[in-house]
């Protein structure tokens, strides 16, 4: 038995390989031709490679609710993802554009609010923001940059058009996965490169570097560059431990960190303290600082934000560059774009319904059962009203909260994600994916071709969140042929 | 380095070398004690008693018979100094410091993990279980090379070695406190007179065996396989990798290269002198019990020296086992 893409039916939605059934799009003739040609079995043995191949690797993840199962193999499906480079181009464009206008906002909002005061963005969206800090007020971090790296999700509506789904300025993680599924594909299906240019992705720990060492409050040859951990239970533990790895920084817990009476922080290592000049922080600000934040947090170093403040420390991203990432404040980026650029936006946010405005608000509660509801803080897809398929009492419940809180909720239109075959035991099937490109930005900006692709692993679900269960596949961004 | 990530390549480096010892010992005494005459008082609680896990053998099991104790010391997870736990323990200490030691070591040290958890239950029968020890010994002297080959001579291999060569001396005075303070009045009890002394012979090799010793003790020593000379090589020789004294010496040279080292160093001269001024004869007529528990707690106090100087005071995240 092999793959008959006659029977591999999409239906409504855009599938990435496949146009309609039995035809490929012109830049995946050569994998899908590739892919019927193989049998079933060896099809299999090629998934149970790749699934030895992580394994071995040690590639892994947390489930939080799975108590005494620390780390997981990664879900990774074999066939890899299509994207022409010309599509990307633009795609890659717009994602710089919108990072940099991100930046001039959170600068913005914790200095002049110069933007607030002419109106474009309401003040009351700032006051009673949860990531919001006022401890950040006045400072003013290198190159005015608070949101270093940034992991903005995207989809695919019906017409194969790229849409932002959300910015994540926080902690983004996920690139390690990205950089490790190109290193699975090269092991099981090495034929295939032969015949794709595939742009190679290998530079982002190179890239990420020395964007982090261009940020050091000191400039010497080699600054100091640490990752900061919440520890070895962490879901994104293997994450912090590969960065570290590939960019030769130490990998650090609160504990090794020590702010002296210099106001400058210091690792303990066997030779005594030493000096540490920026720090890639992948814990959440309130657990930075007990001094400042959670008084009880023992993953944070005490001190932290006043060496920060100092300027003797840089951290990445800056404390309170959460302000941007929230899912109210989002729908306001396209007039960011305008306001601090002075350009067009390249790429469109998915339409929104604010429900701290009124009238918007009457609408999504009157269509709570067409909609997604999605609380302004909340990342790792929890807290979501998905209206089509909940219940009556959950949108009930979800109702009650909107009107308790307007501030905190915005809806979206369930948009239809494209899809692309994932490889199941009889063959190929069409899952629905997103992607998550990885962008930087300090004296320049990067950012990554193609990103994580993430598949939502169950039929018709749309829940691509590796934290519930979703998957992951290899994005190639392709050069087409010259001819 | 920092402090936390030596503690934990430092008991990494441990772990491996724990793993690796209990199977050659396993290994070793599985085919010595085929030998021995019926009757002989010794058996397969030997093996517990040189682990020094008496108490919690006794916790779990009944009888010391062949299958309780080989599970015990192979793969029951509830033992924390058996192959299995020493390999998970290393794994997690691996995992933990991925940022620093190399890739492959850590391929190598999670594939042997992986094939250890898998296979460790079937050595329990007598059929396969040479050839699983085996494999776990040759993984063991393959992930030690690639550290060897592949990692820089830095302080992080430092401490591998540093806790290599101090789980080594440790168990090699246990295995020598074993064979004379234990193996040989067992056998003296319930056998005949006249058939001991092929037998004495027999264990002296099977001593020299588990710590690969032999061919190197006889390339040594001309004479025939006597105690006087076995406890002597293994406690004193200079030369064999395994024997105290040379384990000692390549503790003092790995310890030279760190700073703040003055504490340690003290330590160490103090128990290279207990072992090199030990009149090896006088012992095992009186008194190599006392001797010998003297040395390890002297060992330990090498170990006690190297956590206060160069891990961090509160042991973070793991509790490790010594």
């Amino acid at each position: 038995m092999r793959i008959d893409w006659k029977t591999y039916d999409p239906g409504a939605f855009y599938d990435e390989l496949i146009s309609s059934p039995g035809h490929a799009r012109k830049s995946g003739r050569i994998l899908a031709r590739y892919l019927g040609s193989l049998k079933n079995e060896e099809l299999q043995q090629r998934k149970t490679a790749a699934e030895l191949a992580i394994k071995a690797m040690g590639i892994s993840f947390t489930v939080y609710s799975e108590a005494g199962n620390i780390d997981r193999e990664w879900p990774f499906d074999i066939i890899p993802r299509i994207i022409t480079e010309t599509q990307w181009r633009s795609t890659s464009k717009g994602l710089e554009q919108r990072l940099r206008a991100l930046n001039c906002f959170i600068h913005d909002v914790y200095n002049d609010q110069k933007i607030l005061k002419d109106k474009v963005v309401p003040a009351e969206l700032i006051a009673k923001s949860a990531n919001f800090r006022k401890e950040c007020i006045g400072m003013k971090p290198r190159f005015d940059v608070w949101a270093h790296i940034c992991g903005t999700d995207l989809i695919r509506d019906t017409n194969g058009q790229f849409y932002v789904l959300e910015d994540n300025l926080r902690v983004p993680s996920g690139v390690s996965y990205m950089l490790e599924n190109r290193k699975v594909t090269k092991r099981v299906f090495p034929e295939l490169f032969e015949n794709y240019n595939i742009l190679p992705i290998t530079e982002y720990t190179t890239q990420l570097f020395d964007m982090l060492a261009a940020i050091s409050p000191r400039p010497l040859d080699y600054p100091e560059v640490v990752v900061l951990t919440p520890g070895i239970y962490n879901s994104a533990y293997f994450e912090h431990s590969f960065l570290a790895q590939r960019m030769g920084a130490e990998l650090v817990e609160g504990g090794d960190l020590v702010v002296e009476d210099d106001d400058c922080v210091y690792m303990r290592t066997i030779n005594g303290l030493s000096r540490v000049d920026v720090i890639y922080r992948r814990i959440d600000d309130l657990f930075l600082d007990p001094q400042v934040f959670h008084p009880d947090s023992v993953l944070g170093v005490p001190g932290l934000m006043r060496a920060w403040l100092k300027g003797n420390v840089a951290l990445a991203n800056a404390p309170g560059a959460g302000v941007a990432d929230d899912k109210v404040i989002y729908t306001y980026v396209p007039a960011m774009i305008k306001y601090y650029l002075g350009e067009e936006p390249i790429l469109e946010n998915v339409p929104s319904y604010l429900c701290i405005d009124e009238k918007q608000c009457k609408y999504v509660l009157e269509n709570l059962d067409k909609l997604v509801v999605k609380p302004a803080n909340e990342s790792g897809g929890y807290g979501m009203l998905m209206g089509p398929q909940a219940s009556k009492k959950e949108r009930e419940e979800f109702a009650r909260r909107i009107k308790a809180n307007p501030r905190n909720y915005m809806a979206q239109p369930l948009i239809s994600l494209s899809t692309a075959p994932v490889l199941g035991e009889r063959g190929a099937e069409p899952r629905h994916i997103d992607l998550r490109p990885f962008i930087l930005q300090g004296r320049d900006t990067y950012v990554t071709p193609g990103g994580l692709t993430r598949v939502a692993m169950v039929k018709g679900s749309y829940v691509v969140n590796s934290s519930q269960g979703g998957g992951s596949k290899d994005t190639w961004i392709v050069t087409e042929e010259e001819r | 380095m920092l402090s936390r990530v030596a503690e934990r390549i430092y008991w990494l480096g441990r772990y491996l070398e724990r793993a690796e010892n209990t199977a050659r010992l396993l290994n070793v005494y599985s085919t010595l004690l085929l030998d021995l005459p019926r009757g002989a008082k010794i058996g397969w609680h030997t093996l517990v008693d040189i682990t020094g896990s008496h108490a919690d053998f006794a916790d779990k099991y009944q009888t010391p018979d062949e299958r309780s104790v080989i599970r015990f010391l192979l793969s029951d997870t509830c033992n924390y100094s058996s192959i299995l736990s020493s390999l998970a323990l290393a794994r997690e200490n691996a995992r933990t410091t991925r940022e620093i030691i190399p890739s492959e070591a850590w391929e190598q040290i999670n594939n042997l993990y992986l094939f250890a958890k898998e296979n460790a239950s079937k050595g329990v029968a007598r059929g396969p279980r040479h050839q699983l020890l085996n494999q776990i010994i040759a993984h063991c002297q393959q992930i030690a090379g690639l550290f060897a080959g592949t990692m820089s001579h830095n302080s992080g291999y430092n401490f591998i070695r540093i806790a290599r060569s101090l789980e080594r001396a440790d168990m090699t005075t246990r295995i020598v406190d074993v064979g004379s303070v234990t193996l040989l009045p067992g056998l003296t009890e319930g056998v005949k007179s006249e058939q001991i002394e092929p037998f004495e012979n027999m264990i002296w090799m099977a001593v020299l065996n588990s710590l690969s010793a032999y061919q190197m003790y006889r390339q040594h020593v001309l004479d025939r396989v006597n105690g006087e000379d076995v406890v002597t090589f293994l406690l004193q020789d200079r030369q064999f990798p395994r024997s105290v004294v040379h384990s000692l010496a390549k503790l003092e040279s790995c310890l030279q290269a760190l700073p703040h080292n003055a504490a340690a160093l003290a330590e160490v001269a103090s128990v290279q002198g207990m072992a090199n001024n030990a009149d090896i004869p006088l012992l095992l007529q009186k008194g190599l019990l006392e001797y010998i528990d003297d040395l390890q707690i002297h060992i330990a106090g090498v170990h006690a020296r190297i956590t206060e100087t160069w891990f961090l005071p509160v042991v973070s995240g793991q509790q490790q086992s010594t």
